[in-house]
């Protein structure tokens, strides 16, 4: 054996080794409680099966590192196959005694699955290597980054709009789309206090927070309508924002960050215990719907006023809420990229991405970073409470449930993955982070154990986040060459 | 009549002072776990500036890892108590270990020197990763583990009957608590490892000049943040029987918020942080509200970095431009 193979073969059995010390415990056994007595039982086929996966998989990845070409094709396509048979055998039963069989060999739809995905990943940088053997790195020029994501934009907002008018659409992707759009707009005014003015904030789902209690309380208090909640709640949100910034926004990065995390818990723990004014962890229910300009959307409306559906002369489908939702949401998410793209050009946008790349700079030219900072806390907190009111409207009901920590990493990780200040970059991350996990819930449990490994991976991939391109938003002379 | 109520507000004096030494005893051995973990933060911080936010997650992975060991010895039999224990200590510690060193070379290292920002999120990505990880293997119930250290001492003062109850797992928590500490200033003061160390706190690019490995002493501070963790979840483990995939994730804020408190970058200080937050939230459960205990725990956080943002052992930070 010919010594790249050799070396390949050491760094995997080497990889598989601490992966499988690491493994062990949590893998190749299982703790269970039975009444009060705490048991141990051990699973070692999986054990043995994902120390396998692993070894073949680092070989293949190391293998196409060297710039080998036949080895990790080979192997990439096996994995790929094997774990693509695995989860066929196991979707269709082939018997029970032949599932039984494989089992033996590759257990589990979660293994399958990643030797499947990984043997795809493998076999792809393996062909990549064949491609690329003869050309020469210098061929590949550069694209104009700037005008591509320009198009890219117009492309995703056209199809956004057209989306509930495509054929094949159902309830069910109207109800992602949704959803994603509500974390686009989230992202978005999380990117003007973390893209913009580099403060990171991790506490960025108290301000949503304080958004959609601000409408559950009102409307449910009140019967204010949904649009006269709209300015209030996020007013409340900015003022929660300047109240909250005002003693922390001198602290420089990774202690802001922790603060905010704090503010951000402390809030949902006084909307858990605060039973009185927040029903506590029942949440506040009946919240209400809006209004298509004064024309509710209801099946039956009472004696003497009109309906969607009876003023336009349609027949009731619950879908044209889901609908009106989702324009909604789209119109919302539009204002804020609108404003974040106005505001970027004025002063105060300027001193913001002044700020974020040197403030001793920027203090030494007179700008003033407390309100500097300030207000961009303020106006990305107003968007979030925005956002929380819709939540709040669409929901029908909040509970302190939907704002913890997790919520606000989410968002962090789709505005760094973006690239930081990056319109696009935010709904591309949004749409991959938000919508592919949605849109896959049979795969629920492993979620969040891809999105936590998507994380790292993409931040090791390009630390710089998807797709950068720190550009100055004004330049006052041309751009050197 | 008089007299009566004389000695009616001295027994309520008593009992006063009996429910303050019962918290503090519950405050101390609670801030002695906080203060374990507060270390791994404080050195990684030291060393190489950065949140290390997986660290409350390494925490769990060491409290399962030591409740596995002790379960895997039968807790039944009395006789074998002190050894399943000293092995759950050393397994843990070790396993710990490597996931800590396993961490900071694949998350952490290939992004040093790039933007800030970088390393936490990827720290933040492996802390959710880790947390699902022992969720989907090991299932989202709490696993509990019944008291294996039983005894104590009780004490009555006066003629009350409230009673000051001192557990043995409360003094061992605490010793074994002074005692790696004691070890562990040793180390930082005293070996090779600890000069390079501080060496590197102070500056990494004249420390690789002057022939520190600086690679070797950040993945070493790794590992001895790890393993005190470890030891800190077995101690949890021990002290309240019940974990799950989650405990990881408060008690690094907690953990975290007493190395702030003490002064980030200096060890007596993540000690002595730890045990102000112990005592805080014990006193905070005994005399307030136990609901609002977390609150208090934040805003402790907050008032320090606003008036203090040394902390109490630090040292002041230069601004470089």
């Amino acid at each position: 054996m010919n010594s790249p193979h050799a070396a390949s073969l050491r760094d995997a059995a080497l990889v598989a080794g601490i992966a499988g010390i690491l493994a062990f415990p949590f893998v190749g056994l299982l703790l269970t409680t039975e009444g009060t007595a705490p048991t141990l039982s051990t699973r070692f086929p999986e054990f043995a099966g994902a120390v396998v996966v692993i070894f073949f998989g680092r070989l293949g990845v190391s293998a196409a590192r060297r710039g080998q070409g036949l080895l990790p094709l080979v192997l990439g396509l096996a994995m790929a196959v094997g774990g693509a048979l695995s989860l066929v055998v196991e979707a269709t039963g082939l018997g029970a005694s032949g599932a039984a069989a494989w089992h033996a060999f590759v257990p589990g739809t979660f293994l399958s699955t990643v030797a499947c995905a990984g043997g795809i990943a493998i076999a792809g940088l393996a062909g990549r290597n064949y491609l690329m053997q003869d050309r020469k790195p210098a061929e590949r020029t550069p694209l104009p980054m700037g005008q591509l994501l320009l198009w890219l934009g117009i492309a995703l907002a056209g199809f956004a709009i057209l989306l509930p008018l495509l054929p094949g659409v159902d309830r069910r992707l109207i109800d992602v789309a949704t959803l994603v759009l509500t974390y686009v707009m989230l992202g978005w005014g999380l990117n003007i206090v973390v893209g913009l003015a580099g403060l990171l904030d991790l506490g960025y789902v108290a301000f949503y927070a304080v958004g959609a209690y601000s409408y559950a309380l009102l409307s449910v208090t009140f019967g204010w309508s949904f649009w006269v909640c709209l300015p209030v709640a996020g007013t409340l949100a900015a003022l929660f924002g300047i109240l909250l910034g005002f003693p922390v926004l001198r602290l420089r990065g990774d202690y802001l960050a922790i603060v905010t995390l704090g503010f951000g818990e402390m809030i949902r723990i006084i909307l858990l215990n605060w039973y009185d004014f927040t029903n506590g962890p029942d949440g506040i229910t009946n919240i209400g719907r809006p209004s298509f300009f004064g024309l509710p959307f209801k099946s039956e409306p009472e004696q003497g006023t009109e309906s969607f559906h009876t003023f336009f002369g349609v027949t009731y489908d619950p879908v044209h809420r889901l609908i009106f939702m989702y324009y909604l949401i789209l119109a919302l998410a539009f204002v804020t990229n609108a404003f974040t793209l106005r505001i970027r050009r004025l002063p105060i946008g300027r001193a913001w991405e002044a700020l974020r790349e040197d403030e001793i700079a920027c203090r030494s030219l007179g700008v003033n970073p407390r309100n500097t900072k300030l207000s961009a806390f303020a106006i990305g907190a107003m968007f979030a409470g925005f956002a929380g009111s819709f939540f709040a409207t669409r929901q029908g009901f909040v509970s302190p449930e939907s704002f913890t920590f997790i919520e606000s990493a989410i968002l962090v990780a789709i505005v760094v993955l973006g690239g930081m200040g990056s319109q696009i970059g935010v709904a591309v991350a949004a749409i991959i982070l938000v919508g592919l996990p949605e849109y896959f819930r049979e795969l629920q449990e492993y979620r969040m154990l891809a999105f936590g490994m998507g994380m790292v991976l993409i931040m090791l991939w390009r630390p710089g986040g998807l797709l950068t391109h720190r550009e100055p938003t004004i330049r006052t002379r041309p751009a050197p060459a | 009549m008089n007299d009566e109520s004389g000695r009616d507000s001295g027994r309520i004096r008593i009992r006063v002072m009996d429910y303050f030494a019962q918290q503090f005893i519950n405050g101390v051995s609670l801030g002695a776990i906080y203060g374990l973990i507060a270390i791994g933060y404080t050195m990684v911080y030291g060393i190489i500036g950065m949140i290390n936010f997986a660290h409350g997650e390494i925490y769990m992975i060491g409290a399962f890892i030591a409740l596995m060991v002790v379960v895997a010895f039968g807790i039944s039999e009395g006789g074998l108590v002190v050894l399943a224990l000293l092995s759950a200590l050393l397994v843990s510690m070790a396993l710990t270990s490597l996931y800590g060193w396993v961490l900071e070379r694949v998350a952490y290292r290939p992004l040093r020197g790039t933007q800030r920002l970088a390393a936490l999120i990827s720290a933040i990505g492996m802390s959710i990763a880790l947390q699902n990880y022992v969720q989907l293997t090991q299932g989202a119930r709490v696993k509990t583990l019944p008291p294996i250290i039983r005894g104590g001492f009780e004490f009555q003062f006066g003629n009350t009957e409230f009673i000051v109850r001192l557990s043995t797992l409360q003094i061992l928590i605490v010793v074994v608590t002074l005692a790696l500490m004691a070890i562990f200033a040793l180390l930082i003061a005293k070996t090779a490892l600890g000069r390079a160390q501080r060496a590197c706190q102070q500056d990494q690019s004249m420390a690789a000049l002057l022939g520190v490995n600086v690679d070797r002493t950040i993945s070493l501070t790794f590992v001895m943040g790890a393993a005190l963790a470890s030891v800190a979840g077995l101690m949890v483990t021990l002290y309240y029987g019940v974990i799950d995939f989650f405990v990881g994730f408060i008690a690094g804020v907690k953990a975290f918020t007493a190395a702030v408190l003490g002064g980030i970058g200096s060890i007596p200080g993540a000690m002595l942080g730890g045990l102000l937050i112990g005592l805080t939230e014990a006193m905070w459960s005994g005399y307030f509200s136990i609901e609002y205990k977390d609150v208090a725990t934040f805003s402790i956080l907050v008032i320090v970095l606003i008036f203090l943002p040394t902390g109490i052992l630090g040292t002041p930070e230069v601004e470089k431009v």
